[in-house]
């Protein structure tokens, strides 16, 4: 079992830039369904995609893969031709927002997107657009979503997973690859690992993920890594004390963060003394979170957090 | 990015946001000669110059060569001497501020240096009140904030008195109505004419914040006059930059010297970069990782002297663009490489490291963590190189107490 995406999965890909043609072919290669992409003057046309399977992809596959991915105008026709029931989106900046309200528009479950930079105005609107829709939007700014060995949307590297026990959320990308690596090399691995993205506004958020991984039965443990700004750690606390039976660990980053500064992510800043590492620390860890001291220490945590609730 | 206050009341006063008259100066005559043109206009022989610096505390803050000096002055001499008085008074002032250094609580000990000053009309306050347009993060929307104590920072009032605050959120398909722009003036205390002016303030403040995509605008204090005139007797206004490619008039608002200079080189390497008070240089891919490793360092015992995320796709010309940066600072007494190679390989990433080692001069000991695709053959590729001072350390926890070992 797994949450968002799994063998179900048919993708449908929105940016077919460099980046984008690049990790489309790095998810065909371990193993995911790409049934479709949009262009606005391609339509008609077949981008092809071929190489070397990723060994660590998708089991029972040959060697290579040749894989003809038709273009269509709109994200409508797309969904119509294919049924592609989820998108990923590598569109620029400007022009994402529009993209995402797009693919909402025509009915798709699971919207993911990678972009960085979109206006934050844009995603005010985006969100409110969605408001009553069926569409889940996960980021932007977010490496993705992946299921070990069943379906990559995003841009991690997919050799690092495994198929196991832990629930991985996380705002930050390499601080994902930290967790989901350890998690691999303890042994435990994980159901999915879902990256929520760095921006002030953005999709799924924390408690969103937490749920889907509270209800999966093959998530035994959950790793939520969260950073400075904003109080979303906070709010997952508290539905982490309310709502999550499952242990549960946690990292913090930002902890030496000064205030006022944007760290890296246009999310992560401390402003007005709101949104420090310390409040959420404390917030998670009086919700009954392992909270792990350095990200070296985020596997270790998530054991002494099984090990607390007796499931070692 | 921010701009200045007089940037600021330009941007609103154009755009219906009612704020006080005034004139720059970056010279002293110019100082002199905003003068009488403000007192002729407003019929009020009372002036004050502001310093003009990014950081806020201005008037409670003081000169370094005036430790009597304030960075806000009122000048009453126009009032009995008229406006030769009130010239002359400008004009000591503005010999003493210019080119000086103005130290408040957010410039820290070092302070700025002011080369702008905004001459503007007094204004008699007779309440002094808040107002922003900020982003709520928990529900993705704009709101507005609007608060009886003016003139006060907002956490404080929020820490302590909660009740003087009150909010209406912007929904973006309909924008902030009119019932809710009355609705915070009437919380404000406006009556009567100030009612009606402060609910066009709000409002034209409100649509300027959406319209113009800034990060805040916050009017502290927004003040009734004893004439019952609503207007911005401050205003900061900072946007945001991933939407300045829609707004291109907002460019020339740009003030570098304000930026750290090396904050200004790093983001044309695409590097994100953070100058800090430590002695231990970070070059980090990832911003979470950054951040993280910046803790790592202090965790076991070291001080980080900067954040630096060289993004996902490092080359080797921006990871040689990173090390110059950082050993430019003279307080970086070693450096950490940490790189997760997702995508990216950890051989490349390593040659990358060598070359930019090669290229910058290495005067100070260097750990290198590597992990991810290809690492043994990543970690080889340095061990080969044989540089004196260089270390390969297995763990991101190993790397930083390696570094902070070396750096004692």
């Amino acid at each position: 079992m797994s949450v968002l995406v799994g063998t179900g999965t048919k993708l449908l890909v929105q940016g077919l830039g460099g980046a984008g043609k690049f990790h489309v072919d790095r998810s065909i290669a371990y193993g995911t369904q790409v049934v479709a992409a949009t262009h606005p003057t391609r339509a008609g046309e077949v981008e092809v995609f071929e190489g070397e399977v990723d060994a660590s992809g998708v089991p029972g596959r040959t060697g290579s893969y040749r894989v003809e991915v038709p273009i269509f105008a709109t994200v409508r026709d797309a969904v119509a031709a294919t049924g592609a029931n989820a998108s990923v989106v590598f569109v620029p900046p400007p022009f994402a927002a529009d993209a995402i309200m797009e693919a909402a528009d025509a009915g798709v479950e699971l919207v993911v997107v990678i972009t960085e930079g979109i206006p934050i105005q844009d995603m005010v609107r985006v969100k409110r657009y969605l408001e009553g829709k069926p569409t889940r939007l996960v980021g932007p700014n977010c490496p993705g979503v992946i299921t070990p060995h069943e379906c990559r949307i995003g841009i991690m590297p997919g050799y690092i997973h495994e198929t196991g026990r832990v629930g991985v959320v996380s705002r930050s990308g390499t601080l994902t690859y930290e967790a989901v690596k350890q998690l691999t090399d303890n042994g435990l691995g994980q159901t999915s690992a879902v990256g929520i993205g760095g921006d002030p506004v953005n999709g799924t958020n924390f408690v969103d993920v937490l749920r889907l991984f509270q209800d999966d039965p093959a998530t035994e443990a959950i790793i939520m890594i969260g950073e400075i700004g904003g109080t979303a750690e906070e709010e997952a606390a508290a539905f982490i004390r309310d709502h999550v039976s499952k242990p549960v660990a946690a990292f913090i980053a930002g902890t030496t963060a000064p205030p006022g500064k944007r760290m890296g992510h246009a999310g992560a800043i401390i402003s007005g003394g709101a949104g420090t590492a310390a409040e959420k620390i404390a917030a998670l860890e009086a919700a009954g979170a392992v909270v792990a001291v350095t990200p070296s220490d985020m596997g270790d945590a998530v054991l002494e957090a099984m090990r607390r609730a007796g499931n070692a | 990015m921010k701009i200045h206050e007089y940037q600021a009341k330009e941007l609103l006063g154009a755009r219906g946001v009612s704020v006080p008259q005034g004139r720059l100066a970056t010279t002293v005559e110019e100082a002199v000669a905003a003068v009488r043109p403000l007192v002729e206009a407003t019929g009020n022989a009372v002036v004050v110059v502001k310093s003009q610096i990014h950081a806020g505390g201005r008037g409670k803050g003081r000169f370094l060569e005036h430790p009597d000096l304030g960075g806000v002055n009122v000048v009453l001499d126009g009032l009995k001497g008229g406006v030769e008085a009130a010239e002359a008074a400008v004009r000591s002032l503005a010999e003493r501020m210019l080119g000086s250094t103005l130290v408040t609580v957010q410039t820290g000990p070092q302070g700025k240096q002011v080369n702008r000053l905004y001459v503007e009309q007094g204004i008699d306050i007779e309440r002094e009140l808040y107002l922003s347009v900020v982003l709520d993060r928990s529900t993705g929307r704009n709101i507005v904030m609007a608060s009886t104590e003016g003139g006060t920072e907002i956490e404080e009032v929020a820490a302590e008195r909660p009740d003087a605050i009150s909010r209406e959120t912007i929904d973006p398909a309909v924008g902030l109505l009119p019932f809710q722009a009355h609705a915070l003036s009437w919380r404000l205390g406006l009556r009567g004419e100030a009612a009606k002016a402060g609910r066009r303030f709000i409002a034209a403040l409100a649509q300027t914040s959406v319209e113009l995509d800034t990060d805040m605008v916050e009017i502290n204090p927004l003040v009734v006059t004893k004439g019952g005139a609503v207007m911005a007797l401050d205003a900061k206004v900072s946007f945001d930059k991933n939407a300045l490619f829609r707004h291109p008039q907002l460019a020339p608002l740009r003030d570098l010297s304000e930026e750290d200079a090396a904050e200004v080189t790093a983001t044309e390497y695409g590097l994100s970069f953070i100058k800090l008070d430590g002695t231990i240089g970070c070059l980090v891919n990832g911003a979470g990782l950054a951040m993280a490793t910046m803790d790592t360092i202090k965790e076991v015992g070291g001080e980080p002297a900067n954040f630096l995320d060289v993004g996902g796709g490092a080359t080797t010309e921006n990871v040689t663009a990173a090390f110059e940066i950082i050993t430019r600072d003279p307080s970086v007494r070693g450096i950490f490489v940490n790189i997760f190679g997702g995508i990216m390989k950890c051989d490349t990433i390593a040659n990358g490291v060598l070359q930019a080692v090669h290229n910058v001069g290495l005067q100070v000991p260097l750990v290198v963590r590597l992990e991810g695709t290809n690492v043994e053959l990543g970690k080889r590729i340095i061990e080969d190189a044989g540089l004196p001072g260089l270390v390969v350390a297995g763990s991101m926890r190993e790397g930083a107490e390696r570094i902070v070992e070396l750096t004692r």
